[in-house]
């Protein structure tokens, strides 16, 4: 089924604040297999110039996604069993450490088709519960066969 | 935040070298658990055949988390990585042994920007295909 092309442009409520943790960064990098200390030993992370240990490039992939509940709205007619990951990209301000507290913001901004494929793009805009900008996320996932 | 790496003994079309990082289901187990990312196709093969699948498929994000260790060990410090993008062309198929797959990274300085900041062109391959396309990381050197 076609994807509903009225969301493009419709946002998310901003997420509940996220809080970043270390432990959370730890179990991240041991998921993905990176020993490195700047992500595991808050010394090895201050000599390094940061205030504490940094999270991966790809974490915010753990709260940016705000956009879910978008994507879950029936209206939206995604089929999730038929569901691949397209594109990802993330933009830094700043490294991501423990101690953020983070507001996701997420936008869909682009459906269409490809072949028999439908493409969905969310942009998620997270900042500190301060308000300064820290990360932009780019999201597109494919719904295979979902415009066939 | 400072790289190791300093811009100025960097120069374009130098290579980094390719690294291979393992991959096998218990790594898709925790990268579903640390994530949140529960999709079954990545953990249940009688589910992702019954949509198509040849098998458990990596999650893509797991397969960019390698590529962006690949870049932050080559950097120095995962805090010079100020953008990193990539397109999911291929899927890492991982069998249900105890080998699992290979996913086999490795680089290119494709640009010089201003800054003191480089493009890095990421390739990554996993059984002869390309499972990453259009990948760029730009880095802040020292």
């Amino acid at each position: 089924m076609a994807l509903n092309r009225d969301f493009v442009g419709r946002a998310s409520a901003p997420s509940a604040p996220y809080e970043v943790s270390r432990v959370k960064i730890r179990e991240f990098a041991t998921a993905i297999g990176d020993s490195n200390p700047i992500y595991h030993d808050r010394e090895a992370a201050q000599a390094a110039g940061h205030p504490d240990v940094v999270a991966p490039p790809t974490f915010p992939i753990v709260f940016s996604l705000s956009g879910g509940a978008i994507l879950a709205d029936p209206e939206l007619g995604l089929n999730f069993a038929m569901v691949v990951h397209g594109e990802q990209r993330f933009e830094y301000r700043r490294p991501i450490h423990a101690g953020d507290e983070l507001v996701s913001v997420s936008t869909v901004t682009d459906i269409r088709s490809v072949g028999r494929n439908e493409f969905i793009t969310v942009r998620s805009d997270v900042a500190t519960v301060e308000g300064e900008l820290v990360c932009t996320t780019y999201n597109t996932i494919v719904e295979r066969g979902g415009a066939g | 935040m400072a790289a190791t790496v300093k811009y100025d003994e960097v120069e374009i079309g130098q290579e980094i070298p390719a690294v291979d990082y393992p991959v096998r289901r218990i790594n898709l187990v925790m990268y579903a658990g640390a994530s949140g990312d529960f999709n079954p196709i990545h953990w249940n093969e009688r589910f992702a055949k019954t949509v198509g699948l040849p098998d458990v498929i990596a999650h893509g994000m797991f397969t960019m988390a390698q590529g962006g260790r690949f870049v932050t060990d080559w950097a120095g410090d995962p805090g010079a990585v100020v953008d990193y993008g990539v397109r999911f062309s291929s899927m890492v198929v991982v069998p249900d042994d105890d080998q699992g797959t290979v996913i086999t990274v490795s680089g290119v300085i494709e640009e010089k920007l201003e800054d003191k900041r480089v493009v890095v062109a990421l390739t990554a391959k996993c059984d002869g295909s390309r499972v990453l396309s259009k990948a760029r990381a730009v880095v802040q050197l020292a």
